[in-house]
Order: C-alpha cells, then sequence, then structure tokens
C-alpha cells in the first residue's frame, strides 16, 4: 500500500482529497488528510461578517463534513515535514508519505509590524483575515459613533488582494445606509504606488475613490502602529492617524513550513509555476496559498489548479512527465458597494480586462465593469464554495485555463 | 509602448517600466535613473542587482524585505531612492514594481 498524505484540510487540501478519492485506486493507495482544527470557514466571508451581511453561522461548517469517505482524517498538530525521508511527524505520531501535498495555507502576521498587535489590537486596531478579527470589527462598527477610519494593508502578497479594497467600498456603503457617512472619513492607505495598480483596471476604476469621497495614501511603507497617539507611521515618517485602523498585517505561510527548513523568508515553498511541483523534491506538490506562485492567494486560483494538480500527480505516479499547465488562473468577483460588483479574470500573463463572461459577446456577467448582477453572483458564491468547489465539481463553463474569448484586448 | 533609451528601443509599461529584463544594461538602468532624478552610485547598483536577483528567484518585493536582506537597511533605502524607493528602484533595476491583481 502506498501513501498519499494532504497537509492542510482548507479549501485546497479538501478540494485536493475530493479529487483524488475516486481517481487512485483504493487497493493501491492510502489517502490522508491531516489539520488539526474542526471549523472549515468560508474566509471571502470575512469581508461580510463585520457589516452584519452574514451571519456567523454562514461562514462557518464542521471541516469533517466536506472530507470524503475513504480518505483518513487527522486531526492533530503538524510538527515537522522531513522531505529527505519522505515523513511528516505529527504531535503524537509519524507518516510515512510516497507523495507529499502541501496545503498549509497562509495567515496573518501582526507580529511582524511594531506595535500592530499591542494594547489596542482588537479595540481600535482590526483585522479581519481572521474569524476573531472580523467578529471583533463587527461589533465595533455596531455602536462606533464615527471618526477617520483607515483600511490600510501592509505588503504583498497578501490573501485576496482586492479585499483591502472591497472592505472600503463596503464601509462608504454600510455608513451611507446607516445615515453617518458624513461622520466618518475613509482612507485607504496601500504600500504600493495607486489604489490600482494594472494600467486597464487604473483606466476603469480609478474614479470610483473619488466618487466615494475615499481618500488615498500611496507607497505607505508602514514601520510602526503607535498606540498612543494612534497613527500609523512608515519608514520615511509621514504619519496617517485613525480613530479606527482596519489592516491587513503581513501574509505569511505557516510556522510548519519554517520548522521544515522548507519555505522563503516569508515561508512560502518555492513551486514550479506550472506544474505545482516543488522545487526542491520530486515527491512534493505544492498548492492553494502555501506556494510561492506568483498568482494571486485566492480559492479560486487553488480550484483551477486543483485540476492541473490532480493530472499531474496522476501522470507522476505513472512515471510520465508532467503537465506545465497551470496559467495562474484566477475569476474573482469584486464588490463596489451599493448592491454592486466587478468580476475580474486573470492569469500569469494577462492582466484583468474587459469583456464579457462567461459566453464571449453574451455574458451575462461583465468584466471590470460594476453591476447588480456581479454582485448577485458574488453572494451565490457562497453556495458554489460549498457545494462545489470544496468537492472538487468543476464551475460549469469556466475552464481551468483562462480564455480570452470575449475579452477586449486592446 | 515603446521608449528608446541609450540608442535601444525598449518594451515598456505605461508608467514606464521595462517589460523584458532581459533588456536591461546597466546603461539603461543609468539613463532611467537620471530621469527618475537619482545619481548612481556603486551602493545604488548593488541594491538594484540584489533587487534582480531576488526577482530571478520569485521572492516578492517589498520594503520589509529590505530590512531582512542584509544588504542595506531600510533607512539608507530610503536615502539612496527617495520619493517611493520601491517604485524607483525597481523601475532603475528594470524589474516590475510590486503590484496587485487590478
Amino acid at each position: 500500500m502506498k501513501n498519499l498524505v494532504i497537509l492542510g484540510a482548507g479549501t485546497a487540501g479538501t478540494m485536493m482529497a475530493n479529487h483524488l478519492v475516486s481517481k487512485l485506486p483504493k487497493t493501491e493507495w492510502k489517502i490522508t488528510i491531516v489539520d488539526q482544527y474542526k471549523t472549515h470557514y468560508y474566509q471571502p466571508g470575512f469581508l461580510f461578517l463585520p457589516f452584519d451581511t452574514y451571519t456567523e453561522d454562514q461562514v462557518k461548517k464542521v471541516g469533517k463534513k466536506f472530507i470524503p469517505k475513504g480518505v483518513n482524517y487527522i486531526q492533530k498538530k503538524i510538527e515537522q515535514i522531513f522531505p529527505e525521508e519522505n515523513k511528516v511527524e505529527l504531535e503524537d505520531e509519524t507518516l510515512q508519505y510516497d507523495i507529499l501535498i502541501v496545503a498549509t495555507g497562509c495567515k496573518i502576521a501582526p507580529q511582524e509590524t511594531e506595535g500592530m498587535k499591542g494594547e489596542n489590537w482588537h479595540k481600535t486596531v482590526f483585522d479581519f483575515y481572521t474569524f476573531e478579527g472580523s467578529l471583533a470589527l463587527r461589533n465595533k462598527l455596531r455602536d462606533w459613533k464615527g471618526g477617520k477610519m483607515v483600511v490600510h494593508f501592509t505588503e504583498m502578497p497578501i490573501k485576496c488582494p482586492v479585499a483591502p479594497l472591497e472592505f472600503v467600498f463596503l464601509a462608504d456603503s454600510y455608513f451611507t445606509k446607516k445615515g453617518m457617512r458624513d461622520k466618518v472619513d475613509l482612507t485607504y492607505v496601500t504600500p504600493l504606488g495607486g489604489a490600482f495598480t494594472k494600467p486597464k483596471a487604473t483606466a476603469a476604476l480609478s474614479h470610483l475613490m473619488k466618487e466615494k469621497n475615499i481618500k488615498v495614501v500611496t507607497d505607505f511603507n508602514i514601520e510602526r502602529v503607535d498606540n498612543e497617539k494612534n497613527q500609523i507611521i512608515d519608514y520615511g515618517e509621514t504619519a496617517v492617524d485613525f480613530d479606527l485602523l482596519v489592516t491587513v498585517p503581513t501574509n505569511m505561510g505557516d510556522e510548519v513550513i519554517e520548522r521544515s527548513g522548507m519555505g522563503d523568508d516569508l515561508n512560502f515553498v518555492p513551486t514550479h509555476h506550472n506544474t505545482l511541483q516543488s522545487l526542491d523534491h520530486e515527491n512534493v506538490f505544492v498548492i492553494g496559498d502555501a506556494s510561492n506562485i506568483p498568482a494571486s492567494k485566492a480559492g479560486s486560483v487553488a480550484h483551477f489548479a486543483s485540476e492541473t494538480l490532480t493530472d499531474n500527480i496522476l501522470l507522476y505516479i505513472d512515471g510520465k512527465p508532467l503537465k506545465e499547465e497551470f496559467d495562474g488562473h484566477a475569476n474573482c468577483f469584486i464588490e463596489t458597494g451599493n448592491n454592486k460588483a466587478l468580476l475580474i479574470d486573470f492569469n500569469y500573463k494577462f492582466e484583468p480586462l474587459e469583456g464579457t463572461f462567461p459566453i464571449a459577446g453574451i455574458g451575462p456577467l461583465k468584466l471590470l465593469k460594476e453591476s447588480i448582477f456581479n454582485h448577485w453572483g458574488k453572494l451565490a458564491f457562497r453556495w458554489i464554495y460549498w457545494n462545489m468547489l470544496l468537492k472538487g465539481i468543476p464551475i460549469p463553463m469556466v475552464s481551468r485555463n483562462m480564455s480570452l474569448k470575449g475579452k477586449k484586448i486592446n | 509602448m515603446d521608449l528608446n533609451i541609450a540608442g535601444i528601443r525598449l518594451d515598456v509599461t505605461e508608467d514606464g517600466y521595462l517589460t523584458d529584463v532581459s533588456q536591461w544594461t546597466k546603461e539603461i538602468g543609468a539613463e532611467i535613473a537620471k530621469n527618475e532624478g537619482v545619481v548612481m552610485t556603486d551602493r545604488h547598483w548593488e541594491v538594484v542587482s540584489w533587487l534582480q536577483e531576488q526577482v530571478k528567484n520569485d521572492v516578492a518585493l517589498s520594503v520589509r524585505g529590505i530590512k531582512n536582506s542584509g544588504v542595506l537597511d531600510i533607512k539608507e533605502f530610503y536615502a539612496l531612492f527617495p520619493n517611493g524607493p520601491l517604485k524607483v528602484s525597481t523601475k532603475i533595476a528594470g524589474v516590475p514594481k510590486p503590484k496587485s491583481c487590478i
């Protein structure tokens, strides 16, 4: 009997378990998935929780529900991977593997910035990338009287790079609906050169910041949070005042990657961009946020990647060359407030373009344009996530590789 | 878009970044630096080489990365490339500046 071990039962790991259980012969392969946590969170929902759009129950379920029968599910802490010895040490047992899939994801590291996780953490300084942070922020916003709200992210790469933008758009909408927009001063602070950084998106969307009266501070590289003065201060000594800071801290891969000596400076595992095989060990594959591929850290990327990776695991088992197929395809709805959203579809090579999706010339979804239909798509996505994506069911008409059909290239 | 620098036609983005790092030469870097108002010293070139090396190894560039680089500290980075050091230094190095999805 051979062993395939998946580390992490989040979005990517769960999808791989579902794909492989029907592909690998049960008489030859034992599939094991390891994750210490019982709860599976719908992470895109953390954007909506602070605004009371979703309830707590809508963003979490028991993870076990999504692990298919026939897969050995172990709820234990992963201590260390020993890739030279093909083994993984858990808190009280050791697993040998023939093939390892690393899907340990990434998480926020507020401790990387001086003063961020200080006395005001979850009091006036919030994250919305964890269930706890998002919930604490909801409770704060419910009776916040207004003031300076600063929405900030520390550095790239972060999980879902558009989430901070969506947050500031939804905040504008939320305070308008509550009749207190005039009491809130909204500022978006980014380490990048602009709120939008790709030429087509910049041209199509820059007006949004002005329309919604959101101030933008660019090229801001945070050095510290000053908890006395309620300021964020950058290395160039620029200071931005806040009454309420909503920040996305540095994102890092799991500590187990660091303990195992398998990651880069941010604990991301060096991975082939197109095959998803790790660069250092041929029987180790990496999927989702854990890898260092220059694609967005997003569930849709993991979804498309899981189809290529499934094929490549089967090819690897047969001793055949791997497909250099994965193109970094991402497909994301972006909330812009007032019950509208954008849809973007892009990959390593092509930036988000205008057009129609998924049917060329028809749509019904419009790319890089605000529409109510796209907003419905975003809300429908929660159902798709729980019922299709995690189970590895392909989304109709949306292929693993990005299609140029229906897109305006020039 | 294309741009003529040091007598060579280069493919650049709308904000003047080389789209193909293999077209980069030190002369081109110097010319871009001049347009950005940066007078290059050996120290500047060291930083430029380090940035190019990072990009080659798929390491995401950030100011925090500079802090851990062992090459220079952030204060010096700001002194060498004022007004958005990462934005300016990547342009001179012929590598993409850090970007988001949109």
